[in-house]
């Protein structure tokens, strides 16, 4: 089997990135201004991205398939971002934060990658504030933490739970201020459809235009693919309604390995679902368990009796809940890492103590820290601690001070109070760890051609912290791609402009609008999300939080038949040459449709649990995940070989140099 | 529940456009109004009638790509949300809604219930920025404190999610609330104070220049902005704006 180059420089770990740089080919200014870079996404990732290209000189041409770049599904993230910065003197160092991303990846990650990442975060929190990001503070006007899953300091910046918003909104302003210099071409409602090579090399897209359904052409030098992650191969996630997988999906046919595709995090705290209308789940931020227990009733009465509605959550005794997280994981209680949460949370509904009618939600109680809160404020203010009423409003003042917009999004949607009564959760798909392959360069498998953020599978292993995604993000946008890339776009100063008019370019334009016409003209009898809710209930049930040799294998075969289905009868009614949403759905549940047997695949054939992906089979005692170091400490890359079950593996074999590798625990 | 939609349907930005009714079954109280969009949506197709084209992304309040004028009301009868987050809970058994796109002459429509909002990008290109180079080398982020009030006040006007929903509420079409939100944020800051006067006029001048309208104080926007921006942004950057206009 062919042996993949991660390309990580030599050198102690702690000088790898500084002495890499030093050491790397750069483009003069003069010739900057004859390159032209593609980026396709204006998350944390594209939008950073492209505004450093832009800025160090790059003639950068930016898509996105929303109106505005502003709105890329970043803009929903909630908790925060991590920075070594220890500002709260508690211990945190930049190989701590490395430390605790290894780890909690569960040892299936990239040293060299993720001790970068941890060296650059601290960069991210300056340049932010720079850019007039408005981070929550203290009283003396320094900056705020909070504390996430799986750490024991308090390293995560915050903005109350819109984090994601003001960051992304940070890198929007610093791009706006590159379109207005004319360096950066932004593309609006537009969607890479596939990627050109020539000689092997990336250097163009084919992008519908959204509105007018035209088919265009882009050259560049080089193509940055910033998609964001396929979490809504499930149908039902937390991820924007058009987060797809299509860009990496079309590079992936085109010569781009795809890593560890089963690697997918399904986040503990969400709203359940409430009927089969539901369109999509929402996320209650991670930072809620800073202040809020976990707990289901201890007894099979009491359950009965809520889910027959004659008994409150409020009214059973402290002695009759049963606080499993604190139980079973003393050192971490409520802040274990997301797949040990939500693992926990369905071990208990399994068992049938689920909370709500469909006997798919545990309660996250803030009474105790309303109690704290208050106590603490009703002292400082000189009043009566004892006052409970007075105590509960003060209590939750500052809970809603810290959580407000996630307990005003929880009531509108469940109709509950959750400042009175518990907030009832279940785990729900949330990010993807998995994605396209990339090298130290965060190139792919094909020259000329990257991927960043969320899309890209580099640092997280098979298992992310909370508040990382928005700092990989960053970090690769701003900190890490606009040196990389360098390197290679310095073979290209005398390339001179790309031409659009070429063989390989008609090619692969011919290739997109067969796909189109053929999608228009199929004229079958079933929806799109017929199709799409058909594939996310395979996904959920054989390649969710639990997952079986027998039941994978079922997946493949399932995926499979409901693919060739969907090319026989799906419908998408409408023309091409003009806006039409349910032709933007059927591309991209095509594309599902094909990634998810990929998954599938990825998942049978690691016979081990890790992380987010835990297999039956492969459970300690105490039911907890159990690696194989022995014959699995691999990056799983993928290299598409017609059909998606038969693509040919690549291992990247895991060397751990700095990190002694340990049985994951959290008790 | 039963219902009667009355949705505004056009083809393109050069059709005329007219009101069409669907009436529409079984939904349930706990539906969100684009969940029900979708019902209606899926019955069209199977029908095969086009389905009604609309904006959305997130689906919980956050990337402002959601629009809709519900019932005469920017986001829907319901306060403080966006239209996906409007529950069909606010609504009864057998009403008639009424369904229309933003109206504004700086937000023409694309297609159904689809408009095009890029003149509130190109405000924020003329000045909603601050220029720092994204290289990473600036000063410690703990190096200028900043009093938790200003923080937390820049914080609030910085929330605006771009919807547009102030822009449909107003009989003028005016964007002050937007452009101040974005003007208040920085200038709250002493990262935005630098270049804050050019910032003020030039934001401005282009908000004037893309078509949008005066403002004359009804507060019609305050109402509806899904994110509670505060009129009082709109007194600061006047304020902003007439000291950089004498300072000129
Ligand atoms: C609800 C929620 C809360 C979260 N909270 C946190 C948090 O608190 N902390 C944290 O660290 N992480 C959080 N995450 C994870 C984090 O938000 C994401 O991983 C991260 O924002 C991804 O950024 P990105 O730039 O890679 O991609 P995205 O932000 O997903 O952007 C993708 C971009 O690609 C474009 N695009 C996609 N396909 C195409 C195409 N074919 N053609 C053209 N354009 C295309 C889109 O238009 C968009 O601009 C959260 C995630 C969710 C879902
Ligand atoms: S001010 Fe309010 S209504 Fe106007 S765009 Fe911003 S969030 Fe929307
Ligand atoms: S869809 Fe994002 S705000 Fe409504």
């Amino acid at each position: 089997m062919a042996k993949l180059n991660s390309g990580v420089p030599k050198g102690e770990l702690k000088d790898k990135w500084t002495q890499y740089k030093d050491s790397i080919d750069l483009v003069n200014p003069a010739n900057k201004r004859n390159i032209d870079v593609i980026v396709v996404g204006t998350g944390l990732a594209g939008g950073s991205a492209s505004a450093t290209l832009a800025e160090l000189g790059y003639n950068v041409k930016t898509f996105c398939y929303q109106d505005s770049p502003r709105r890329a599904h970043s803009i929903a993230a909630q908790g925060g971002i991590n920075a070594a910065k220890n500002y709260q003197g508690d211990g945190d160092s930049t190989y701590r934060l490395f430390y605790d991303t290894v780890k909690g990846g569960d040892y299936r990650s990239r040293e060299a990658n993720v001790y970068r990442l941890a060296e650059v975060s601290t960069n991210i929190i300056d340049q932010c504030v720079a850019q007039g990001v408005p981070f929550a503070r203290d009283y003396g006007g320094l900056l705020d933490n909070r504390s996430f899953g799986g750490v024991l300091v308090s390293r995560t910046f915050y903005a109350k739970g819109q984090t994601g918003q003001q960051l992304l909104l940070g890198a929007y302003s610093a791009m706006n201020r590159q379109i207005a210099r004319g360096k950066i071409k932004m593309h609006n409602r537009h969607e890479m459809l596939d990627v050109v090579l020539v000689d092997g090399k990336a250097r163009g897209i084919i992008a519908r235009n959204l509105v007018t359904g035209e088919i265009e052409r882009h050259s560049a030098h080089a193509v940055v693919i910033a998609s964001g992650g396929y979490g809504n191969v499930y149908f039902l996630s937390t991820n924007a309604m058009g987060s797809n997988t299509t860009a990496a999906w079309k590079i992936h046919k085109k010569g781009a390995f795809f890593a560890n595709p089963c690697y997918t995090q399904i986040h503990p705290t969400c709203i359940p679902r409430s009927g089969d209308y539901q369109s999509k789940l929402t996320l209650m931020s991670e930072s809620l368990r800073n202040d809020g227990r976990i707990w289901v009733p201890k007894n099979m009465d009491d359950v009965k009796a809520l889910r027959e509605g004659t008994l409150k959550a409020t009214n059973i005794k402290e002695e009759d809940r049963d606080y499993y997280l604190e139980r079973r994981y003393p050192a971490f209680g409520n802040l274990v890492p997301r797949d040990v949460a939500s693992r926990a949370a369905k071990e208990r509904c399994d068992a049938g103590y689920g909370v709500n009618q469909t006997g798919e939600a545990v309660y996250l109680d803030f009474s105790s820290a309303i109690t704290r809160y208050g106590k603490e404020q009703a002292l400082l203010k000189g009043e009566d601690e004892n006052n409970h009423q007075l105590v509960k409003k003060l209590g939750q003042e500052i809970v809603k001070s810290k959580y407000g917009n996630l307990f005003q999004m929880y009531e509108k949607i469940v109709d509950e109070n959750p400042y009175e009564t518990p907030m009832m959760i279940y785990p729900a798909v949330h990010y993807t760890m998995g994605g396209v392959w990339v090298d130290y360069n965060l190139m792919t498998t094909v020259p000329g051609l990257y991927a960043i953020g969320e899309a890209n599978f580099s640092d997280h292993g098979s298992n992310r912290l909370g508040a990382s995604a928005l700092m990989q993000g960053l970090a690769d946008g701003y900190f890490v791609l606009p040196y990389t890339i360098g390197d290679y776009l310095s073979d290209d100063i005398r390339t001179g402009s790309i031409s659009t008019d070429s063989p390989e370019f008609d090619e692969a334009e011919n290739n997109v609008n067969k796909l189109l016409d053929q999608l228009i003209n199929n004229k079958g009898k079933h929806s799109v999300d017929y199709y799409h809710k058909k594939l996310g209930k395979i996904m959920w049930d054989k390649c969710g939080m639990a997952r079986t040799e027998t039941g994978l294998k079922q997946a493949i075969k399932e995926i499979k038949e409901l693919r060739e289905d969907f090319w026989k009868n799906v419908i998408v009614p409408g023309n091409r040459n003009e806006l039409n949403k349910e032709l933007e759905k059927a591309g991209r549940v095509a594309d599902f449709l094909e990634l998810g047997e990929l998954f599938a695949k990825d998942a049978l054939t690691r016979n081990e649990s890790c992380g987010g992906h835990f297999r039956e089979e492969y459970a300690t005692k105490e039911g907890e995940a159990k690696r194989d170091d022995k014959n699995f400490t691999f990056v799983s890359a993928w290299e598409y070989a017609g059909e998606p079950s038969e693509a040919k593996l690549h291992k990247e074999e895991l060397e751990f140099e700095n990190i002694a590798v340990k049985e994951r625990s959290y008790k | 529940m039963k219902l009667t939609l009355k949705i505004w349907r056009q083809k393109n930005s050069t059709d005329k456009g007219s009101l069409e009714t669907y009436p529409i079954s079984d939904v349930s109280e706990h539906m969100s109004f684009l969940e029900m969009l979708d019902v209606l949506n899926e019955e069209l197709i199977e029908k095969g009638i086009e389905p009604v084209a609309f904006d959305h992304d997130c689906r919980e309040g956050i990337c402002g790509m959601c629009s809709l004028y519900i019932n005469g009301e920017a986001h829907g009868p319901d306060r403080r949300v966006t239209t996906c987050q409007l529950h069909m809970r606010k609504f009864n058994d057998g009403d008639t809604i009424f369904i229309e796109p933003f109206r504004a002459n700086a937000f023409p429509v694309v297609k159904d219930l689809v408009v095009d909002r890029s003149s509130f990008d190109r405000i924020q290109q003329a000045g909603g920025f601050v220029s720092v180079n994204t290289s990473g080398n600036t000063q410690d982020a703990n190096s200028i404190p900043i009093p938790k009030d200003d923080a937390d006040t820049a914080f609030d006007a910085a929330t605006c999610i771009g919807c547009g929903a102030c822009v449909a509420s107003c009989k003028n079409s005016s964007a002050m609330l937007f452009v101040s939100a974005k003007v208040s944020q920085f200038s709250l800051l002493p990262q935005g104070q630098v270049e804050a006067k050019e910032r003020v006029l030039n934001m401005v001048n282009k908000m004037d220049e893309e078509g949008f309208g005066n403002c004359t104080n009804t507060g019609a926007c305050e109402v509806e902005c899904p994110k509670g921006i505060s009129l009082d942004n709109i007194s600061r950057m006047n304020r902003e704006f007439l000291s950089a206009n004498i300072k000129k």
